[in-house]
């Protein structure tokens, strides 16, 4: 589903990625792990398009160039980022926002769009299922949210989007346990063949909800160590003190 | 055949004399029309009113008579959203019945054959006014009786595409709402190729009468369109508007609004949502000319590429129009570094007892709010309009 090779990024100069190698086959979920500042955030964005970074590497998506493709291309054939501070959009309706990226994706795929009536029960459904309010629908995008209603909305729009490869960019950090429930309860109701995630997290906590397939750890802009995930216990236990040396030696 | 190519003004002239004898209609009407235009010529940014849009385009290019008044527009008008209701249907300025659906309950009858010029028209301030009721062939005479709820109209217009042949087709349309009625009018135009649409509208809605007027301009992208509206609001009357500007090369939208009878409303919203070397202007005239009326417009703009949006909005509130409450906001979103808004508002107030504001804001997108879109496969506004066009 996903093989990155090689890949590099630098921002004004300064080498963050520094060549990443990593495959995740469909149907699995991986988390990458790592200290502040190893790259996990850069790697997030690099995969989802965000200009300004120097990239270099190729990344094979579910049979796409994906460094090729725009920003909304990827998005387009499958890829969600689940950001990790939302960004709020003023004047943009939270329903209008997701059936926008819904008939995008749909009409990638080649499939009719929903009316807002259509949408509309869709959305209902999916809230429900995630034991959401539906007033989240008729606010605007993240404004006024709280750190935990961000990131349900994140959750309830990769439940209604139903993306081949979900990226999650430290969507546990600053949630509170019942916030960071709903999120894994979120994930792991979407997991099945179809379904791939990379689960990008400072923490061990998260992953005692949504069990990773493989663990991966990040550190000076490379993958040091992959494992099980008992890889997580492991460094929760240990830190990344002893990692992070061995990167910056190689 | 003609032997001169003559350009801009002097080659409408030309059209005209060669043409006057064939045209319905008061001749005196056009000969002072055209004196009008002879004397003022095209607009040119040197007249405050035309200060943001330049005309030389169309000044520089040359108009033919249009010769297709049967040709097959069934491709073009399938681009456009028509809806199961009553339509007109104008192809180059000329009416087509054998592609329209007439109403009922609504007269409607043909300016070719009643030639009615209507009294709001001001061929002797608007160089394009004059150029229209020297020129016009045809247009809609449509009239709602007293009381009646005419439901949905669509007036719409189809220029046609002739290789190295633009036309110019100057459409003239009155529209009558009776006391107390109400009528929802959809306006569409568009078409194909280079052509120059140059229509007047004239509106009255008498006592307690509405109209909904919904305008759809999406000509070809290298049209003019270059249209004219006078509304006249009777008491308790209501002319509600909203126009989308999507096409056309450059683009004029101009709306003269009287509020001429106590308790009337108007709105005059619009959108303009432009692209590549786009030029789009949106002018507005409100006269309150009687106490307590309310006046609303809000027009916003998308721009990208290189294109260029133009609002110019003006109030005026006569001596007697008191408790007039008037209020004008132009918003604009300009999303690449080369488009432009000029924004332009007027009051002007000789009542003392009034509400009247304006506002304008201009701003572009910040990058993460840019990038959240894009990671919700928002197609890319710098390349294309798709994300802000209507879904």
């Amino acid at each position: 589903m996903l093989d990155i090779r090689n890949l590099t990024a630098e921002i004004d100069g300064k080498a963050i990625l520094r060549g990443i190698d990593l495959t995740i086959p469909q149907g699995e979920v991986h988390a990458i792990m790592g200290p502040n500042g190893s790259g996990k955030s850069t790697l997030s964005y690099v995969l989802s398009g965000r200009e300004g970074y120097e990239v270099s590497g190729e990344v094979q998506f579910d049979g796409h160039d994906l460094l090729a493709l725009e920003p909304e291309e990827r998005a387009a054939a499958g890829l969600f980022l689940a950001f990790q501070y939302p960004v709020e959009l003023p004047g943009v309706g939270n329903a209008n926002f997701m059936r926008t990226a819904l008939n995008a994706l749909r009409r990638a795929r080649g499939e009719p769009e929903l009316d807002a009536v259509q949408f509309l029960m869709l959305a209902r459904a999916e809230l429900k299922r995630l034991h959401m309010p539906d007033d989240l629908l008729k606010r605007n995008v993240n404004v006024g949210f709280s750190g935990g209603e961000k990131k349900r909305n994140e959750i309830l729009q990769m439940a209604i989007l139903r993306p081949k490869l979900a990226i999650l960019d430290e969507t546990d950090s600053g949630l509170d346990i019942d916030a960071l429930r709903i999120v894994a309860d979120g994930v792991n109701a979407l997991r099945g063949p179809d379904f791939t995630a990379l689960i990008i997290t400072h923490y061990q906590r998260l992953l005692d909800h949504i069990v990773p397939d493989r663990v991966h750890v990040l550190a000076g802009g490379r993958i040091v160590r992959s494992g099980g995930p008992e890889l997580a216990h492991e460094l929760e236990a240990k830190g990344y003190v002893g990692l992070t040396s061995a990167a910056e030696a190689a | 055949m003609t032997a001169l190519l003559h350009k801009g003004a002097e080659g409408f002239l030309a059209r005209f004399e060669g043409l006057k004898e064939r045209l319905p209609g008061d001749r005196h009407i056009r000969e002072q029309a055209a004196a009008a235009f002879r004397a003022a010529g095209l607009p040119t940014i040197r007249d405050e009113a035309w200060k943001y849009t330049n005309l030389r385009p169309v000044a520089e290019a040359s108009f033919y008579e249009p010769l297709t008044p049967l040709a097959d527009c069934s491709d073009l008008l399938a681009r456009l959203p028509l809806l199961d209701s009553p339509r007109l249907l104008f192809v180059d300025g000329r009416f087509r019945e054998d592609v329209s659906v007439l109403p009922s309950r609504i007269s409607v009858e043909n300016f070719a054959e009643v030639a009615d010029f209507g009294i709001l028209a001001r061929p002797e301030r608007e160089p394009l006014v004059a150029l229209n009721t020297m020129l016009v062939e045809d247009g809609a005479v449509i009239a709602v009786p007293d009381g009646v709820d005419a439901g949905m109209l669509q007036l719409i217009s189809v220029g046609t595409d002739a290789p190295g042949r633009p036309v110019a087709f100057h459409p003239r349309h009155l529209i009558r709402l009776g006391r107390g009625t109400r009528m929802t009018l959809v306006e569409m135009s568009g078409g194909e190729g280079t052509y120059l649409h140059n229509p007047v509208l004239e509106i009255h809605v008498d006592e307690g009468a509405t109209l909904i007027h919904v305008r759809l301009q999406d000509e070809s992208p290298s049209a003019y369109h270059l249209s004219t509206l006078y509304a006249q609001i009777a008491e308790g009357a209501t002319y509600d508007s909203f126009a989308l500007i999507l096409g056309g090369r450059v683009t004029r939208t101009e709306v003269h609004a009287r509020l001429a009878g106590s308790n009337g409303a108007t709105h005059l919203n619009g959108a303009q949502l432009l692209g590549g070397t786009q030029h789009a202007d949106f002018t507005t005239v409100v006269s309150h000319d009687a106490p307590n009326c309310a006046s609303r417009q809000t027009v916003k703009n998308v721009l990208t590429g290189r294109s260029r949006g133009v609002f110019q909005g003006k109030i005026e509130v006569a001596r007697g129009a008191q408790k007039t409450d008037g209020y004008q906001m132009n918003q604009a979103l300009l999303l690449s570094p080369d488009a432009e808004i000029d924004s332009k508002p007027q009051l002007e107030i000789y009542a003392d007892d009034v509400k009247c504001s304006h506002g304008a804001t201009v701003g572009s997108l910040m990058p993460s709010s840019y990038f959240m879109c894009a990671a919700a496969a928002f197609p890319n506004p710098r390349r294309g309009r798709s994300w802000c066009a209507p879904s």
